[in-house]
């Protein structure tokens, strides 16, 4: 029983002893015989492993766990259960790659150990000596891991350890990357639609399809030059000043609300949680990052500017805000192929450098590091937020994205550029002759999920524009088609930067300059101009396929609830939150769905008066009926948590000293005591 | 909104208003007119600068329209204003300085300027300060006035015999007493009350004698299967020399016994100082020495007064402007959410004690505002019938109207002093947490988020009885019932707008919501609706999807039925068996309607 009020909630630290002894599990019952193992990928190699290794369920305080083997792998760490496998853990979303006690060795973001109740960070320098008790690893998924090790042979547990240290933490070569080992071949070919921006194709039907106005550079084939695509060259802003690495520090700061060890440590946090949530200043990066594209949608719809956006480097910011922008604008990258491709075109082609910002090969230097890939994914967030029926893709979507960026098995985020891709494909191929290596590409998603699961992706709420000529696929046609398509200026060569700061600034004289404001460390008052194009904007009836803004005050900014609270048990609302209600939509639209079938059947020619309205083309999603589905549907399904309900604690922590109307009655007229 | 619900139900005699102001029009029935502007008068809008438009005023609302381009109107009930001011003087300088500024209860102030000639403002000030205050005049609220009639008699919704049967009440363990039949036990609770069978009416005075304001321990709600039962009260007179009191000490035991719990538990709403100082008072808490089969646990909710600069705060944060700069932190220093998390999380703690089967007794002080909170809750989360559109009235007839809730006090109707110390927004802030409520099972209540609204609209309005005075003795010496129409009487008369569509009845189901910060929300659409800037759609898009579906579903039902009448009708003529295999198909897909 938890102990409840104010003085009932820890107030120190937990300590992190382990309260099951030794002797305990061997009473409990016998330590099974047979070895079990993982089933490995194809190309998938073991390196260590360890049993039996107790992992401390998360969900409660009293350090209970399960017992098991422990495994380090080139492509994961992966805890196998003693237990038998309860086999009503059929879940329609579930990973391919990776399943629920896996992590792979790129999402490990840090690994703590617990030596005599001290925590410390693991870093290269303690691996060495002794092994800690217990071992805790942050994902950066944000899930948490808690290891015992005290239970198992002392060699085993130390190599065990040593293994996951070493292959988690230490630096590595691009070569090491589980990518370059997996021979998976998806089953079935993979039917490209998403525009990979590859060839200079790709940019001719891109540039139609906006009806952009614009010539083609293919000078750069080889790379020589630089990789870079001007479709139409635009201009008007000053250099952005943004340092990655604080970024990279605001980051870290709002990750560590997330990634919670227990529930001590929760409701503790839970009083001080939208003060922390603000001080972080994640939410206000968010917030500018809106602000600006913004701002650059509005040059190009009120004035109709052309916009350059420029960086150091126009890899990182540039990125996100040239995407954001073409969001805002085209209901194309609102599709999910469309945006497939929009990440394709901005960030793959256009050279974010992901190997460095998102540290793939954990190196020391921690200047590059930065989640701007992230920081994107979740500006998209809060426009799907707020304006939910004009996206195709849902937020389950933009969360398995930003999770697979980290599984170390897809090309697209592994590389600093497209030529640094075409180098390292070529030298790592060992058949040079018969063309590069292939890696699959994030959006086959066949690789991680099977296709009943991918209807997740599928925003059951999108209003699909109808279209009037079913056989021909008109191209979206927005009424500012003139700018529609943004480049972010990629270039991405340092050596050469000169070359290019003197070319933009040739250009910037050319072109009348029109100066929008720099980005500013501190959050700014967006200008009065902008907030009356967002009113003027707000006026006009809603329009999901035309222009989209967000709206930036403060209420209506959020935090990725999905993404950052899906493990925490405390947060789970049993039989609630939004899956609730697409649960009831979903056997609404199917039994819909199958009266229109009926009725077809019977009558082919009333079939042809039957509704033609797009919900009908909607994926079904298969909710699982028999159980009561949690909040944090379809993340964190293994949840058995009993109905208990969850009774905060530490309650009164900030309540305690309130001014003297405290310890007022609340009549005027006091008690009068009857004798 | 609040006009929108009102023009919805007085179609044919109140559009008027909105379509046409012109003076010919006004005079009807029960709504009179005392005043329209002959000269423009200026909104200053905080949220499109100053609009020039005309104010009429009648015995029930003030209304404004513009005469300009910007399209304002204002349709604001009288009763929801608290405060009229006069602000600048016949020398002040500078535009649109000198006029009125009215603050309302509802989150929103008025500022009018008039122009500076012959005492323009005098007659608007005094119509307004009479009406908009008339118990402070010696007049009558306007429910007194109004002459609304309905389908549905809205008083009938709650007859507390009929609720208690419901409970499966009296039975061998709970009696029913009409010991206070003439309010002579206590007159601010009902005259029907349940009670441990075992105690007879002597015990009960001779307990009543030890709780303050008489309110004793009685029945609020009955586990059918567990037979653990919610108990509600007011604190006992313990004092500073530390008081006993046999019967009230036997009285509880016999609550205990009645499912034979084997301790009691007792929910002191109060932080434990303010317990511990209410001594000096006469007041306090029930001793671990004399209740020995009891368990007591303080919920550390805090008082009206807090809670009320808690609103104060909150109002000044977003409104008229939402905070930019730091409205996390703003919101978090207003410390709104976090007593609503108090609330909340002493309701679960209560609603779980229960349903483990042991019973409870929640006070406070008085035990008529956050007991009131807590039990209604508590009870919004174990019984699935009062998340229904008709239970939810029953509910607040019940716990709130019924049990004497001092509506009358805490909200101020019709009266001018805006600065009364008993003022507070304990009712809002219960209602704010049953929308925490819905948003977190979207699925599980029958009303809406409009039926919310509408109801905390009619608190403060005065055009019905319901939330009229402090209690029930009070509100039948009135005759409330006789001469004022119910707020059930108009949601009633049209319930298809406040359903929710996609109420999915469970009954055996607790509902737990989470009180954490990480899910409660600022009521965005009740708090920052008058905001045109904040995004809200007026309705969600997965609603306007899921109605759609339905008239499409509905749309192919009716086709299908269609389709079986003519082929019934045809295989009567022929025998062809190809015809039964679509019908099996029928049959089968409609069981799940």
């Amino acid at each position: 029983m938890l102990s409840l009020g104010s003085g009932g909630a820890k107030s120190t630290k937990p300590s992190f002893v382990s309260y099951v002894t030794p002797e305990e599990i061997k009473s409990e019952k016998d330590p099974p015989k047979q070895e079990k193992h993982p089933d490995l990928l194809p190309g998938e190699v073991e390196f260590c492993s360890a049993n039996p290794i107790l992992k401390y369920t998360q969900d409660d305080l009293s350090q209970r766990g399960v017992f098991g083997t422990l495994f380090c792998t080139n492509f994961r760490v992966t805890f196998i259960s003693d237990e038998k496998p309860q086999e009503k853990t059929d879940k329609t979303f579930k990973n391919k790659l990776y399943g629920e006690n896996d992590i792979p060795l790129m999402c490990v973001d840090h690994i703590y150990g617990v030596y005599d109740e001290k925590r410390k960070l693991i870093t290269g320098g303690l691996v060495k000596n002794k092994y800690p008790s217990k071992m805790i690893i942050h994902c950066k998924d944000l899930r948490v891991f808690q290891f015992s090790l005290t239970f198992s042979k002392e060699e085993d547990a130390k190599k065990i350890f040593q293994g996951i240290a070493h292959h988690c933490l230490e630096e590595k070569s691009l070569k090491c990357v589980f990518a370059f080992s997996y021979m998976g071949t998806p089953k079935m070919q993979w039917k490209q639609e998403t525009v990979m921006f590859d060839s200079p194709e790709d940019w001719t039907q891109e540039m139609k399809r906006t009806k952009a106005n614009c010539r083609l550079v293919t000078e750069n084939e080889n790379f020589e030059l630089s990789q870079r695509y001007f479709l139409q060259l635009l201009l008007a802003v000053e250099s952005w000043i943004f340092c990655l690495q604080s970024l990279f520090n605001v980051f870290f700061f709002v990750c560590f609300f997330f990634v919670l060890e227990n529930s001590t440590d929760f409701w503790l946090s839970d009083v001080k949680w939208f003060s922390s949530l603000e001080s972080s200043g994640w939410l206000d990066i968010i917030r500018q990052c809106l602000q600006k594209a913004v701002e650059v949608v509005e040059c190009l719809e009120k004035d109709n500017t052309n916009v350059l956006i420029t960086e150091e480097e126009g890899t990182d910011l540039c990125c996100v805000i040239s995407s954001l922008a073409q969001i805002m604008l085209d209901p194309y990258y609102r599709t999910l192929m469309g945006f497939q491709s929009l990440v394709q075109k901005e960030w793959v082609a256009g050279c974010h450098a992901f190997l460095d910002r998102c540290n793939h090969l954990h190196q020391k230097d921690k200047e590059y590091h930065s989640p701007v890939f992230l920081l994107f994914l979740e500006c998209v967030w809060q426009l799907v937020h707020q304006h939910s029926p004009a996206f195709q893709f849902s937020e389950t979507y933009l969360t398995v994205l930003s999770d697979s960026v980290h599984v170390p098995v897809f090309s697209t985020f592994l590389f600093n550029s497209s030529h640094h891709r075409e180098s390292v494909m070529k030298a790592e191929s060992p058949l040079a002759q018969s063309g590069p290596l292939s890696c699959p590409t994030v959006w086959d998603w066949s690789v991680q999920f099977d296709s009943k699961a991918q209807n997740f992706f599928f925003n059951p709420l999108y209003l699909e524009k109808v279209k009037h000529d079913r056989a021909v696929r008109k191209p979206h046609k927005p009424k500012h088609q003139r700018n529609l398509s943004l480049p972010s200026t990629a270039f991405k060569t340092p050596p050469k930067k000169g070359f290019f700061k003197d070319e933009t600034d040739s250009l910037k004289k050319m072109l009348r300059v029109k100066r929008l404001s720099r980005w500013r460390g501190s959050p700014d008052a967006p200008a009065a101009t902008t907030r009356e194009f967002f009113e003027s904007w707000q006026h006009r009836p809603l329009d999901y396929h035309g222009l989209l803004l967000p709206c930036l005050d403060g209420p209506a900014v959020h935090i990725w609830m999905q993404r950052y609270l899906r493990w925490i048990p405390e947060v789970y609302i049993l039989g609630g939150g939004s899956v609730a209600v697409m649960t009831k939509l979903m056997e609404l639209l199917s039994q819909v769905q199958d009266l229109k079938r009926v009725l077809e059947q019977r009558d082919s020619s009333q079939a042809a008066k039957l509704d033609h309205r797009p919900y009908f083309q909607h994926r079904l999603l298969s909710f699982d009926s028999s159980g009561r589905l949690s909040s944090s549907f379809p993340f964190a399904y293994t949840c058995y948590r009993s109905f208990k309900p969850i009774i905060p604690t530490g309650l009164m922590q900030s309540l305690m000293v309130t001014d003297s109307l405290a310890s007022q009655e609340d009549e005027a007229s006091s008690v009068v005591s009857f004798v | 909104d609040a006009s929108g619900d009102f023009s919805k139900n007085n179609t044919c005699k109140l559009t008027f208003l909105v379509t046409d102001w012109r003076p010919s029009y006004y005079l009807f029935l029960y709504f009179l007119l005392f005043y329209s502007s002959d000269k423009d008068i200026i909104y200053i809008c905080p949220f499109n600068a100053a609009v020039k438009g005309k104010v009429f005023i009648t015995n029930y609302r003030l209304y404004f329209k513009n005469t300009d381009s910007t399209p304002v109107t204002l349709d604001v009930p009288l009763g929801v204003i608290s405060r009229v001011e006069k602000m600048g003087g016949a020398s002040s300088r500078g535009e649109n300085s000198y006029g009125l500024e009215i603050t309302c209860k509802d989150m929103r102030n008025l500022r009018f300027a008039l122009k500076q000639e012959g005492h323009s403002r005098r007659d608007i000030f005094e119509i307004i300060f009479k009406y908009a205050f008339p118990l402070s005049h010696g007049m009558q609220l306007f429910a007194f006035l109004s002459q609304e009639k309905y389908e549905e008699n809205g008083w009938n919704v709650y007859e507390a015999m009929e609720e208690y049967r419901r409970q499966v009440l009296p039975n061998s363990e709970w009696r029913v007493t009409f010991i206070n039949k003439n309010y002579e036990l206590c007159d601010t609770y009902p005259t029907i009350l349940v009670v441990p069978y075992k105690a007879t009416d002597e015990d009960l005075r001779r307990v009543a004698a030890f709780r303050s304001r008489c309110r004793i321990p009685v029945l609020s709600w009955f586990h059918k299967e567990n037979h653990a039962v919610i108990m509600r009260c007011s604190q006992p007179l313990v004092g500073m020399s530390g008081k006993r009191n046999k019967d009230d000490e036997r009285y509880l035991d016999l609550i205990r016994e009645a499912n034979g719990t084997t301790k009691l538990t007792i929910y002191d709403a109060r932080p434990n100082v303010n317990a511990v100082a209410n001594k000096a008072t006469g007041g306090g808490y029930e001793g671990d020495d004399a209740y020995q089969n009891a368990e007591l646990v303080f919920l550390d909710i805090h008082n009206i007064h807090v809670m009320r600069e808690s609103l104060k705060k909150l109002k000044d944060i977003v409104y008229p402007n939402v905070e930019e700069s730091h409205w996390l932190s703003s919101l978090e220093s207003t410390h709104w959410l976090e007593h609503i998390k108090l609330v909340l999380s002493g309701a679960i703690q209560v609603a779980d004690k229960v349903s483990s089967g042991s019973s409870v007794v929640v006070h406070c002080s008085d035990g008529w505002d956050r007991t009131a909170q807590l039990t209604s809750l508590a009870m919004l989360m174990l019984d699935s019938y009062y998340r229904t559109l008709r239970g939810f009235q029953v509910l607040l007839e019940k716990e709130w109207i019924s049990f004497g809730h001092k509506f009358a006090s805490r909200i101020g109707h019709g009266d001018k002093n805006h600065a009364d110390q008993d003022r507070s927004p304990i009712f809002l802030q219960f209602i704010d947490c049953v929308w925490q409520m819905t948003k977190q099972f979207p699925t599980a209540f029958e009303f809406n988020e409009r039926l919310l609204v509408v109801i905390l609209d009619h608190l403060y309005s005065c055009r019905f009885g319901t939330f009229l005075y402090n209690c029930e003795s009070a509100r039948e010496s009135n005759n409330v019932r006789g001469k004022t129409v119910s707020l059930w009487s108009f949601v009633n008369s049209d319930t298809s707008l406040y359903i929710n569509p996609f109420f999915t009845p469970e009954s055996s189901r607790v509902l737990y919501p989470v009180a954490s910060m990480r899910h409660l929300e600022l009521w965005v659409t009740y708090y920052i609706r008058w905001n045109p800037r904040i995004l809200h759609q007026q309705q969600s898009p997965v609603e306007q999807r899921y109605k759609e579906l339905l008239a499409v579903r509905d749309q192919y039902l009716k086709k299908l039925e269609e389709l079986q009448l003519s082929d019934s009708t045809h295989l009567t003529n022929s025998s062809t068996p190809n015809a039964a295999t679509p019908n099996q198909h029928i049959t089968h897909l409609q069981t799940p309607f």
